[in-house]
């Protein structure tokens, strides 16, 4: 399996890497990690002229926590997660996350830029930043943006950049007190996407869910939130009872495909346990606990 | 009939240390100290400096000046006609010497046909039509890798796509005919029975209960972690071919190659070099392998090809695909009385299954398994379907892993269906201990067993009875725990040759060992070690029987120009042939050995006694010559008229089979959310007769079991209604890593072969014949409660899911 | 179809070579540089046979471009013993049976020096997780983590004796 041959640039800068992107717009595919786009280039499925690899642009490999959000290169490998004092204290969700992304070598590679740019469903990131609130920071041509999240994922494997922006940053804000979020992922081995995964993050008022969001993962055709789980979780007591019908609105929500994974009603229900398992260990983290 | 006598005079000296009925035992025998480190010592291995450090030789190191790459186009379509291949553009890509095409084949005298290991025939290029997806079409023959790559993709190819059968029992009804170029038009390929029917149905008939049930054994793949693949190197002018190939029979490869291509077989020389795991999968003779030789024919230069592990996954020989239905009875104490079994085996589009000749369902009527009873009758059923051909064994004597998973999962519905404890079932219906040598309804002599013995210290490991209660308190809360056994016979060592063959050559096996004047030695063999160690376990062989230390023995396998001939290495069958053949061959070298060494002490014969590594005079153990004095003496001072040397070869044909055995204990817990099986303890109690190296042994048992693990759980190969693989590639294709893999925990009991020079079995294979149905009949004892009796493997967690939706329980 | 010199070091050797952008890193390991030790076992960054340390950290060689490898330090399995003394993880596969085939070994044996470097006293579970980019499929696991067990406790043993 042999990629098809195409021109390579490796830009030093930001700055040359979007003159570059500007001036092969259409035509060049931007090189992160890679570990999505190589396999699929040695397949043929992806056959780009010209790659861009940003591997050399290290001002984008940080992670920082900043006045209200943590904020994270998108150069920044998924295994730099793992090691982050920072996240390992204060977003849990976000280690969960990155521990179960494909494999540790794999995780070597990978970063947390091109997870979320590839717009993946099956991606974990996705799911992950949803339920953070996360927003993305692109820059272009015309400067630099930022898109909310919540807009970014516009179709599968789509995103709400334009073809001459590289995405630069994602910003997770940070927790308020009584925070907690959790991931939890059912795959069929280490390495596979999910067959469904969940991210919860939420805060709590006494022993009521102040705020919620949930993010899914592959379980639909575009990275998508589940809002009407998190409509049944917000401003109710927890119990088994609010957990359980939160489970089941996101399962009815959810869009699966069949698969090797499993069947559409399978899924639907894996998204319910995955759901309520991530609410539980949120809760449980929003407590105090780890 | 000279051979005759000879065997006899092997057989007769079988007595030494070992009688018909050995009682088991736990001990590891010792009986050379550690420098020399015969049977029983956990020698680390000679062959590891080099794979701990970068250098093995396997085929894709192997780089020969101006060697051309080839790559291989093949079928989008499990059935089409081919209406014509345009290879111009490929042609004249810079780089492209050549691309052949089935036409090519059949001009160089009929070559796109070959003879599969059964007798049949399979397409190596098609003229008119392929057969399954991901046939090989054509060839592209270029400079580099990257090149044959490119060039694969402007080979254009118009198909006509045909209806596929993928369902065997669709194909049964000959709607769509796979083989048309077959004067019989139909897909059915032969039909074969064991066991006497009429007694059977006359135990059905007088039986008290009966369970049926109907199992599918799915197709997988044995997906070692180096791909298949050769180096062919044709001399025009020394009109020879040299063949570097990931070969596990690489003698009866040459004999194959010599009879399809014409070259004499003298002129072909197989080199099976260092192997990344065989598993069965490099027995078949693949069609790119064909190709790539006539490549190297057709350019005189050396051609590489390596499959990619898609094609590896997709085009190579599965194994399994049988589709059972099986019933038990029992009388009306509840003992096992017969068994009646009928199989449709999913051959794929040609009959390529690596079994002997004689068995198209290899040894699949050893099912009736470790139990005694009174009759059973077998039927299987060949057919043809669009798929991938083979039937390969998965790390598994010829079918015999379909055989245990069927009468361990009936055994295990019938106990439950008694209401007895599956552990105690077992214990009643087992063959004892003097009952063997055993004839078991279907023919087989099992040598020796002792089946109580290993359930019980199984049994004793995880203390049984306490899991049952635990079971129990778990029950009445809602939660899922399950035990479940396998309790499975092997049979390996293929074979007495009256009975096995391949392509008419029969199955023995050999060893030559020829000790040079200074004391060390070189051993050669006809099998072919793909990690099973055989250079340090062949060479404790004979250090145990010579003296030698096993380190002054370098043992060679896989070169056809110096190894003597043998069939190979695969159906656990090395150390029951080839380790008798060393055996053999060492016991040849002593007798000259004791000539010598009369001579040197100036004694006869008979007052000569072996001890350890020398000759020495009886009652005066002072006076001896040790093995390495000998072997000097051998070349510089021998007894006049007696040859020079010291070197003997032995073709061991064994008179039996080996009949390994175990009990394993499975414990499992399961997620009512998810339908997740979580493996808490898997214990695997082996018994393959003496062990020559613990470690080894260990480090095989560990590995099947994995590889039964994968089966049972993880690994199929799935085709959609048009005969797409969609399993083609290791994202979908789920071998366990070291995550999924649980910690095995082993123990051992040793019932010696009767029959074996020292009393050994194979082993290799056993763990992955037997850990399926124990994990299946644990996930079936989890759920049996809630009315579920059978669960195809594997067992995923969607397939239990539904089980417990069905059954109304959830999280 | 971009050709680029390309200039890194390998085993603590520097070289330069020129490369079409396309070629894997493995190729360019295995068929430039004739380190054929590194091996390739899928086509889908799944088994890990061809696991390398660049710049320290493990990656799968067969899913990073050669040039990629432009100014990196890289490290191969034929690296391990170059002083003449085994690794101590060369030591534990050979000691605890870690390896049969030896296909996967030099993957995992890189793979585990990796992980160890960041982590020297790992649990069984740990290792388990660790090695689970690698594919291996006739040792069952078990002895591999014996293996990277007994290295560890060496390489632990040999850090407290060296302070």
């Amino acid at each position: 399996m042999i990629p098809a041959a195409f021109d390579y640039h490796s830009p030093q800068s930001l700055d040359e890497a979007l003159s570059l992107l500007q001036r092969h717009a259409g035509d060049a595919k931007i090189l992160a990690g890679g570990q999505s786009l190589i396999p699929a280039m040695r397949f043929r499925l992806a056959m780009p002229s010209i790659l861009i690899d940003i591997n050399q642009l290290n001002d984008l490999r940080y992670i920082e926590e900043r006045a209200d959000y943590l904020a994270i290169g998108a150069m920044t490998l998924e295994h730099s997660l793992e090691d982050s004092p920072v996240v390992r204290s204060s977003y849990p969700l976000l280690r969960d996350t990155a521990v179960v992304i494909a494999d540790p070598l794999v995780r070597n590679m990978a970063t947390v830029g091109g997870n979320i740019a590839h717009a993946d469903p099956a991606n974990d990131h996705p799911a992950t930043m949803l339920a953070y609130r996360a927003t993305v920071v692109a820059k272009g041509p015309k400067g630099e943006r930022t898109i909310a999240i919540d807009d970014f994922f516009t179709g599968l494997f789509e995103n709400a950049m334009a073809e001459d922006e590289i995405l630069t940053e994602i910003r997770i804000p940070k927790p308020s007190a009584n925070s907690g979020g959790a991931y939890t992922k059912l795959e069929r081995k280490v390495g596979d996407y999910a067959i469904s995964a969940a991210a919860v993050q939420l805060r709590l008022d006494g022993s009521k869910v102040a705020e919620a969001r949930i993010g899914l993962t592959n379980v639909s055709a575009v990275p998508m939130r589940a809002k009407a789980a998190e409509a049944e979780l917000v401003g109710k007591s927890i119990s088994d009872a609010v957990m359980e019908a939160t489970g089941k609105a996101a399962a009815g929500e959810c869009d699966p495909s069949p698969d090797l994974r499993g069947g559409v009603d399978y899924k639907r229900d894996i998204t319910r346990v995955m759901v309520k398992r991530s609410i539980q260990q949120a809760v449980a983290r929003a407590k105090g606990g780890k | 009939m000279p051979q005759l006598d000879d065997r006899k005079e092997h057989h007769s000296e079988l007595a030494e240390g070992v009688s018909a009925r050995v009682p088991t035992t736990d001990e590891v025998q010792i009986k050379t100290p550690e420098k020399i480190c015969g049977m029983g010592h956990r020698k680390k291995r000679k062959e590891d400096p080099r794979f701990i450090q970068g250098k093995g030789n396997y085929v894709d190191d192997v780089k020969l000046p101006g060697m051309l790459y080839m790559d291989i186009v093949r079928s989008p379509y499990a059935h089409a006609k081919i209406n014509s291949i345009d290879a111009s553009a490929a042609l004249e890509m810079d780089g492209v010497l050549a691309v052949i095409t089935g036409e090519d084949l059949k001009a160089a005298g009929d070559l796109h046909w070959m003879p599969t290991l059964m007798s049949d025939t399979q397409m190596v290029l098609p003229i008119d039509k392929v057969v399954y997806y991901a046939q090989e079409v054509c060839a592209v023959i270029a400079t580099s890798r990257y090149i044959a790559a490119d060039a694969i993709e402007q080979v254009f190819v118009d198909y006509e796509p045909l209806d596929a059968v993928v369902d065997p029992f669709e194909a049964m009804k000959d709607k769509v005919i796979v083989r048309d170029d077959k004067e019989e038009k139909t897909n059915h390929i032969w039909h074969w029975e064991a066991g006497d029917k009429a007694a059977t149905d006359s135990v059905f008939n007088d039986a008290a209960t009966i369970v049926k049930e109907k199992m599918y054994i799915p197709r997988i793949h044995v997906s070692s972690i180096e791909t298949c693949g050769m180096v062919a190197n044709y001399n025009k002018v020394r009109e020879h071919m040299q063949i570097y190939m990931t070969s596990q029979a690489p003698h009866a490869h040459r004999t194959v190659f010599a009879l399809v291509s014409g070259i004499p077989e003298h002129k072909i020389q197989i080199i099976s070099p260092d192997i990344g795991g065989g598993f069965g999968g490099k027995v078949p003779v693949y069609p790119g392998y064909v190709i790539c030789a006539v490549a190297s024919l057709v350019t005189g230069k050396p051609v590489k090809w390596i499959e990619d592990r898609s094609e590896n996954l997709q085009a190579d020989s599965f194994a399994r695909d049988y589709h059972i239905e099986a019933e038990m009875a029992a009388d009306k104490d509840g003992k096992i009385s017969g068994l009646r079994v009928k199989t449709l085996s999913d051959c794929g589009a040609a009959d390529a299954a690596a079994n002997p000749s004689k068995f198209p369902a290899g040894l699949y009527s050893i099912c009736t398994g470790s139990y005694d009873m009174k009759a059973a009758h077998v039927e299987v059923d060949g057919v043809y379907t669009t798929k991938p051909p083979g039937g390969v064994a998965y790390r598994c004597s010829f079918r015999v892993t379909e055989a245990v998973h069927m009468i361990e999962r009936m055994t295990d519905i019938m106990a439950h269906e008694l209401g007895e404890d599956p552990a105690d079932y077992r214990l009643r219906n087992f063959i004892r201990p003097d009952q063997f040598p055993y004839t078991s309804p279907t023919g087989w002599e099992y040598d020796s067993g002792n089946y109580e013995g290993a359930l019980n210290k199984a049994m004793d490991m995880l203390d049984y009875r306490a899991l049952r209660e635990e079971q129990k308190e778990k029950r009445a809360k809602g939660e899922l725990m399950g035990i479940g056994i396998s309790s499975f016979t092997e049979v390996v060592g293929a074979g007495p040759s009256k009975d096995y063959d391949i392509l008419g050559i029969k199955m023995f096996d050999s060893a030559e060992i020829r000790i040079h004047p200074t004391g060390k030695a070189m051993a050669r063999f006809g099998t072919k070690s793909q990690g099973q160690g055989h250079e340090t376990t062949y060479a404790q062989i004979i250090a145990e029987q010579l003296g030698l230390p096993a380190d002054d023995i370098e043992v060679e396998e896989g070169d056809t120009d110096t190894a003597p001939y043998g069939l190979g290495t695969y159906a656990s069958r090395s150390t029951p042939t080839a380790g008798a053949a060393a055996v053999m061959a060492a016991r040849k070298i002593k007798a000259k050995a004791k000539k010598i060494a009369a001579h040197l002490l100036e004694v006869g014969d008979d007052d000569l006694e072996w001890n350890v590594d020398r000759f020495q005079v009886k009652g005066s153990p002072d006076q001896a010559k040790t093995i390495q004095e000998i072997a000097f003496a051998a070349y510089t001072n021998h007894p006049q008229g007696m040859e020079a040397g010291l070197e003997a070869v032995d073709y061991y044909d064994p008179p039996n089979l080996t009949f390994p055995f175990g009990s394993y204990i499975c414990v499992v817990d399961i997620d009512k959310g998810t339908g997740e099986v979580k493996i808490r303890r898997f214990v695997a109690v082996d018994d393959c007769g003496h062990i020559i190296n613990p470690m080894i042994v260990e480090g095989q048992i560990e590995g099947g079991l994995t590889m039964g693990l994968a089966p049972a759980m993880f690994e199929e190969i799935v085709y959609d209604e048009h005969g797409q693989n969609l399993t083609g590639t290791f994202a979908d294709y789920l071998v366990p890593t070291a995550v999924e893999s649980p910690k095995w925990e082993l123990g051992k009991t040793i019932t010696p072969s009767p029959h074996h020079p020292i009393g050994a079995k194979g082993v290799g294979e056993s763990p992955t014949v037997g850990a399926p149905p124990a994990i299946a009949n644990a996930v079936v004892d989890a759920l049996w409660h809630l009315g579920v009796r059978h669960i195809d493997i594997p067992i995923t967690p969607p397939k239990v899911w539904k089980l417990l939706r069905d059954a109304g329980v959830t999280d | 179809m971009s050709e680029h010199e390309v200039t890194l070091t390998i085993n603590g050797e520097s070289v330069t070579r020129p490369v079409e952008a396309r070629t894997l890193l493995v190729h360019f390991i295995r068929e430039d540089l004739s380190l054929t030790g590194t091996h390739i076992g899928c086509d889908t960054t799944s088994c890990g046979a061809c696991t390398v340390l660049v710049c320290g950290k493990p990656v799968k060689s067969c899913t990073m471009f050669a040039v990629q490898a432009n100014g990196a330090e890289i490290e191969t399995i034929e690296n391990l013993a170059a002083a003449g003394t085994l690794h101590p993880l060369q030591e534990g596969f050979w000691e605890k049976h870690g390896l049969q085939c030896g296909y996967c070994t030099p993957g995992m044996i890189m793979s585990a020096k990796g992980f160890l470097a960041d982590n020297p006293d790992p649990t069984e579970d740990e290792i388990r997780h660790g090695i689970s980019g690698n594919l291996c499929r006739c040792t069952g696991y078990n002895k591999i983590v014996e293996a990277i067990q007994y290295a560890a406790e060496k390489l632990q043993a040999a850090d407290a004796g060296g302070e």
